[in-house]
C-alpha cells in the first residue's frame, strides 16, 4: 500500500481485506472501558476541510485522538487561502511545520492526488471526500458494516460474496457511490445502481455493475439497499423534475419498506433528508436500519486507515 | 516463539532452525505445574488470581497454566488474552500489526493479574503489556511467569515465575510450545 489513500481504486483486493481486518481490532479497541491507545503519540496529523461536514470531520478527528496523535485543524476559511495563497503552497506550509498526515476534503475532484503527487513521500494524504470522484474510507466502513451484520466481523478475508447490494439514487454526482462500489465488487458482492438516466453516470460500461431505472422491478433481489443522498442543487438543476416524482419512484417509502424481507438492510451515508431518500418512519422504527453502525464504525476504519499509513511501520513500497 | 515474531524478527521472514532441545514435553508440563503451585503459595490460592496471556505465545502456556491451577486446587482462574502491539515503543521503527485478539473478560480492578508469557528476553513486550493493563483497571498487583527467561534485559523488569533460566546469544532464538523448548537460530 502506498502511503496515501486517494481512492479505493489504487488498493489491491487484498489489502482493501487487510484494512477491514485491522478495523476488527479497533472495534475491540473502541469497546474498551478506556478506548484509547498509544500507537499514534506524537504524530500530527492536519485537517483541511474545504467543504462542509459533520460525521467525516468528527469521526477523522475521534480517531487521531484515540490513537493519540495530535490533531491540527486548519481553519480554510480564516487562511492566508482567503490572502490568495494557493493550496499547493498551503500544503507544503503544512508540511514545514512537520506534520504527518493531510486529511482533505475538497470539491472538486481529483485535488487529493494532485497534492499526493505533488508531496510525493510524506506526508501521507488521506482522501476524505473529493468532489464527485472518491470517498475511500465511506467506502470501507459501508463495507465494513456489511461484513460486521452478515458475518460478524470482517477476519482476516472478508467477503460479501452472494450478498446483492442496491445503490438507489443520485450516482452521477455521488463520490460515496463510485468508492462504496469499489469496496462491495473487490468483496465479492453483486451490485445494482437505480436511478432516472439523468443521474446516472457517463461511462457506465466500466463499472461493474447492472443499472435499472425501476427501483420496485429489482427491490425484492437486495440483501442490502444503500440510498444516497438527493441534494437540493439537483433539484434547481433539473435532473430531477420534482421532489414528490423522486419520493415515488426512489424513496423508501413505507409501502416499500413494508414489502422489504425483514432482514434486508438499509443503509444510508448521511445527512439523511428525512421524508425524502427513506420515510421517517422507516427510519425511526425499521429493524436493519443501519445508518447509526455506519456512523459507529466510521471510527474504528479511520483508525485502521491512520494506523495503516502511520504507525505500522511496513516498508513503503 | 509467536507466529508474529517469526515473520517480524529480521531479517523478516527467515526460516527456523532447531539447534538443541532445551526442554522436552515432559519438562515443560513439569515446569507449568511448578509454576502452577508457586502462583498458588504467592497468592496464599487463587481468589482474585487472574491470567492475561500474552498474544500469541503466551496464549497456549496460559491454558495449560489454568488447567493445571485447576487440577490443583479446584478452582477455574478466569484467562484473558492481550495483543500490546499498539502500545509498542518501536511502532514505526519496525512492522507492527495488531492481529491478535485482546479480550479481558473481566474488570482488573483490584485483582492479581498474572502476566503469562512464553519468553522473556528484552523486556519491551511486557513494558507495552503494564501499560495495556492500566486501559482495563488498575489491578492489585501484577506478576509475571514465564517458561523461558533467555536474559538481554533492556529494562528494570523481571520475572516471578519462571520455567527455566536460559543463557542465550542475542542473536539466536528461541522456540516454545507444549511440546518442547527448542534453541535454535533464524536462516533466510
Amino acid at each position: 500500500m502506498s502511503n496515501h489513500l486517494i481512492d479505493l481504486k489504487d488498493l489491491e483486493t487484498d489489502e482493501i481485506k487487510e484494512l477491514l481486518y485491522l478495523t476488527d481490532r479497533f472495534v475491540e479497541v473502541s469497546q474498551r472501558p478506556i478506548p484509547k491507545v498509544p500507537a499514534l503519540r506524537g504524530r500530527t496529523i492536519a485537517m483541511l476541510f474545504f467543504e462542509d461536514s459533520t460525521r467525516t470531520r468528527m469521526s477523522f478527528d475521534l480517531a487521531a485522538n484515540r490513537l493519540s496523535a495530535d490533531v491540527l485543524e486548519f481553519p480554510t476559511h480564516t487562511s492566508s487561502l482567503s490572502k490568495g495563497e494557493s493550496i499547493l503552497d498551503t500544503v507544503e506550509t503544512i508540511h514545514a511545520l512537520g506534520v504527518d498526515a493531510l486529511i482533505i476534503r475538497h470539491y472538486s475532484s481529483g485535488l487529493p492526488r494532485k497534492i499526493a503527487d505533488e508531496v510525493g513521500v510524506a506526508p501521507s494524504v488521506i482522501n476524505a471526500g473529493d468532489g464527485s470522484n472518491a470517498h475511500p474510507t465511506q467506502g470501507l466502513l459501508d463495507a465494513y458494516t456489511l461484513c460486521q451484520h452478515f458475518h460478524g466481523l470482517a477476519g482476516p478475508d472478508a467477503s460479501l460474496s452472494g450478498i446483492h447490494i442496491g445503490i438507489i439514487g443520485d450516482v452521477k454526482h455521488s463520490r460515496v457511490a463510485r468508492s462504496d462500489v469499489h469496496a462491495y465488487t473487490s468483496l465479492g458482492a453483486t451490485v445494482t445502481l437505480v436511478a432516472p438516466e439523468s443521474l446516472q453516470p457517463p461511462n457506465l460500461e466500466d463499472w461493474p455493475v447492472q443499472i435499472c431505472e425501476d427501483l420496485d422491478s429489482v427491490l425484492p433481489t437486495f440483501d442490502a439497499v444503500g440510498l444516497l443522498r438527493i441534494q437540493n442543487e439537483r433539484m434547481k438543476e433539473g435532473l430531477v423534475p420534482s421532489v414528490d416524482e423522486y419520493v415515488q419512484r426512489y424513496g423508501m417509502t413505507e409501502t416499500r419498506a413494508a414489502d422489504l424481507r425483514d432482514e434486508v438492510v438499509i443503509m444510508h451515508p448521511g445527512p439523511v433528508n428525512r421524508g425524502i431518500e427513506i420515510a421517517e418512519t422507516v427510519l425511526d422504527n425499521r429493524k436493519n436500519v443501519l445508518i447509526k453502525q455506519q456512523v459507529t464504525n466510521g471510527v474504528p476504519v479511520r483508525m485502521a486507515v491512520l494506523f495503516r499509513l502511520l504507525g505500522s511501520g511496513v516498508e513503503i513500497d | 516463539m509467536a507466529d508474529r515474531e517469526r515473520r517480524m524478527t529480521p531479517p523478516y521472514g527467515g526460516v527456523f532452525f532447531a539447534r538443541t532441545t532445551v526442554l522436552d514435553a515432559a519438562q515443560v508440563e513439569r515446569a507449568l505445574t511448578r509454576i502452577s503451585h508457586e502462583i498458588i503459595e504467592r497468592n496464599q490460592g487463587l481468589e482474585d488470581v487472574v491470567l492475561v496471556a500474552l498474544q500469541t505465545g503466551g496464549v497456549e502456556i496460559a491454558r495449560l497454566i489454568a488447567r493445571s491451577l485447576f487440577k490443583i486446587d479446584g478452582v477455574d482462574v478466569p484467562m484473558g488474552t492481550l495483543d500490546v502491539a499498539l502500545y509498542r515503543d518501536d511502532i514505526g521503527l519496525r512492522p507492527v500489526m495488531p492481529e491478535a485478539e485482546t479480550d479481558i473478560p473481566v474488570d482488573l480492578s483490584a485483582k492479581i493479574v498474572v502476566l503469562v508469557d512464553d519468553v522473556l528476553f528484552t523486556g519491551r513486550t511486557i513494558r507495552a503489556a503494564l501499560d495495556a493493563l492500566t486501559d482495563f483497571g488498575r489491578p492489585r498487583s501484577v506478576q509475571l511467569a514465564v517458561v523461558i527467561d533467555r536474559g538481554h534485559r533492556e529494562l528494570p523488569i523481571r520475572p516471578d515465575f519462571v520455567g527455566k533460566n536460559l543463557p542465550t546469544r542475542r542473536d539466536e532464538v528461541v522456540d516454545v510450545n507444549p511440546e518442547g523448548v527448542l534453541l535454535g537460530e533464524m536462516r533466510k
